[in-house]
């Protein structure tokens, strides 16, 4: 008996499907024949362990979709998934705090000078030293917010006054420098998106800069972005390449990123050509990533830049996604037809080639920063 | 110790078939006393929400299982399952610091986490072989086994001229993923 007629057979036999004279035949064949009977036993087993499975896979997704809508309903508490995708996307979205130092010395500076004012009022002796103090505190303050404003002169951009002294960071993710003459900055579309007053940038050593997202394509989920602060110094040429070509199957990658505070280092390999349902924008890694590291670059052994990671499949470990670094380049075509921005130019020359990994990581890192904002 | 109600019964035998109200009553009655339970045990929200699915699926195994009955309140069954996974969990994560509060009514469920966790266990083992089966095989199982499809609307959704085109090559992936699963079973063995 042919193996496909015999699951046919089996299988109605199993829902009992057959007709009695059917049975009687097929019940016969399994007497007579013992390896028959042990097939026939396997194939039963298992189509119940596949109906089980059946079973399960069915109510899991109407438990999910019960959920789901208990969600919507605001019964549940829960981050609800957004679709049906099983992708999440690589960034931290916190609610860290990073002082803006002029608005903070804009503020107290004027409290300060109120509480002066009330206390000559009352012209009172015994007050003098004290008010004394609080005008070198003001003289000081003023000095300060001084400085700030001539830095805000210098760098030309108008740092809005916020009402709040503090700037909640609403997400962290990574981003590379691709231009080291213009300071063109590419991170991911979707990290970008989020910020809606401020966006800054953060070296290795805590260094902060403002910058601006001039470039965003939600289609393939790259941004560029280019740092506004003069104070931010002009680094060497980039030392890595970035690649035009495909990133190849197998190919050992290391990658750079901010999924904490400061910078971490991580390996892995190219394990398929597309990504996420066959999307041809994104090739996979097999590694393991964590929120924050959106926006990271991949970089093998020879310092090419072979992607951007995104996002990672919820449902399966060490499943990562990475734009195909040949985007970039598109994205920069995009940018020369700016007006203000022609002048962007990928200016790379390897130089960490036939450098171990260690001194590699070393130059590599100060062209990747945290990008922050909200 | 109370038994189950009637209306409860009838929540139960349609959460065995599957059927979509009754799961959404079972979640409206019982679900903001598991989120309390998981709450004020070191849980999260979103713990809360993966115990109670747990916990359903348990259920939902008991309901279809032949002769079954349930002895105690539909309520107290929940919770005993919940808070036994629940400690279970926090054991995993050795997140201590624990008071489970032994004042609930509570009902031995040992047996029947047993047989979930075995479950638990067959059905990883089926979801990795159905991963390794490669496509259109995999959607093609799918499609029959699991959405139950019929033959002739499987063939017009995969694009084969007739279903019987569609059904060899489902025995052929049949074949192939239970060549793929005794592999598996038996290196576990």
């Amino acid at each position: 008996m042919e193996d496909t007629l015999l699951i046919d057979a089996a299988e109605r036999f199993a829902r009992g499907e057959m007709t009695a004279e059917e049975k009687l035949f097929f019940e016969e064949l399994r007497k007579k024949n013992p390896e028959l009977d042990q097939l026939v036993v396997e194939q039963i087993f298992f189509l119940n362990e596949l109906e089980k499975y059946a079973s399960t896979k069915n109510i899991k997704h109407l438990l999910h979709e019960t959920e789901g809508k208990l969600i919507s309903e605001g019964m549940i508490t829960k981050a609800p998934l957004k679709g049906k995708a099983k992708l999440v996307y690589l960034w931290k979205r916190s609610k860290r705090t990073i002082a803006v130092a002029a608005s903070i010395a804009g503020i107290v500076s004027i409290s300060v000078a109120g509480l002066v004012l009330a206390f000559d009022k009352e012209k009172s002796q015994n007050i003098k030293p004290l008010v004394e103090k609080l005008n070198q505190q003001d003289r000081k303050i003023r000095q300060i917010e001084n400085k700030t404003n001539k830095l805000e002169a210098a760098t030309g951009v108008d740092i809005p006054v916020v009402i709040s002294p503090r700037l909640d960071a609403k997400f962290r993710a990574t981003g590379f420098l691709i231009d080291v003459n213009n300071n063109f900055i590419v991170t991911n579309a979707h990290v970008v998106k989020e910020a809606r007053n401020h966006l800054i940038i953060e070296n290795n050593k805590g260094d902060q800069f403002t910058a601006e997202a001039i470039y965003v394509n939600t289609t393939t989920d790259l941004a560029i972005l280019k740092v506004k602060d003069n104070s931010f110094k002009k680094l060497p040429p980039l030392p890595y390449t970035i690649r035009r070509s495909n990133a190849e199957l197998g190919e050992q990658v290391f990658m750079l990123g901010y999924p904490k505070q400061e910078i971490v280092y991580n390996e892995g390999y190219i394990s398929a050509k597309n990504g996420y349902q066959m999307d041809t924008i994104y090739c996979q890694l097999s590694t393991a990533a964590n929120e924050g590291n959106s926006g990271s670059p991949i970089i093998n052994k020879n310092g090419e830049l072979l992607g951007i990671i995104t996002s990672m499949e919820t449902n399966a470990e060490g499943v990562v996604f990475a734009i195909k670094s040949a985007n970039i380049y598109n994205a920069v075509e995009e940018v020369k037809k700016m007006k203000g921005y022609d002048d962007i130019k990928i200016t790379s020359q390897t130089s960490i080639r036939n450098s171990d990994r260690i001194s590699q990581i070393k130059k590599v890192q100060d062209y990747v920063f945290m990008i922050k904002g909200n | 110790m109370n038994s189950i109600s009637p209306k409860e019964k009838t929540l139960l035998e349609g959460l065995a078939k599957e059927d979509k109200n009754s799961i959404e009553q079972i979640y409206r009655d019982n679900y903001s006393m598991v989120q309390s339970l998981i709450l004020n045990n070191n849980g999260s929200t979103d713990d809360a929400a993966d115990i109670f699915q747990e916990a359903m699926i348990v259920l939902f195994e008991k309901s279809r299982t032949v002769g079954f009955e349930l002895n105690c309140q539909l309520k107290t069954f929940i919770y005993s399952v919940c808070r036994r996974l629940w400690l279970k969990r926090l054991q995993q994560l050795q997140r201590f610091g624990r008071k489970a509060d032994e004042m609930e009514e509570i009902v031995p469920v040992e047996d029947d986490l047993e047989m979930h966790e075995k479950r638990q266990h067959d059905f990883n083992l089926m979801e990795t072989v159905m991963g390794k089966v490669g496509e259109p095989c995999k959607s093609l199982l799918e499609a029959y086994y699991i959405q139950k499809k019929q033959m002739h609307q499987i063939a017009k959704d995969f694009g084969y001229t007739n279903a019987d085109n569609a059904k060899t090559q489902k025995y052929k992936c049949l074949v192939r993923l239970k060549k793929l699963f005794f592999a598996q079973y038996k290196t576990e063995q």
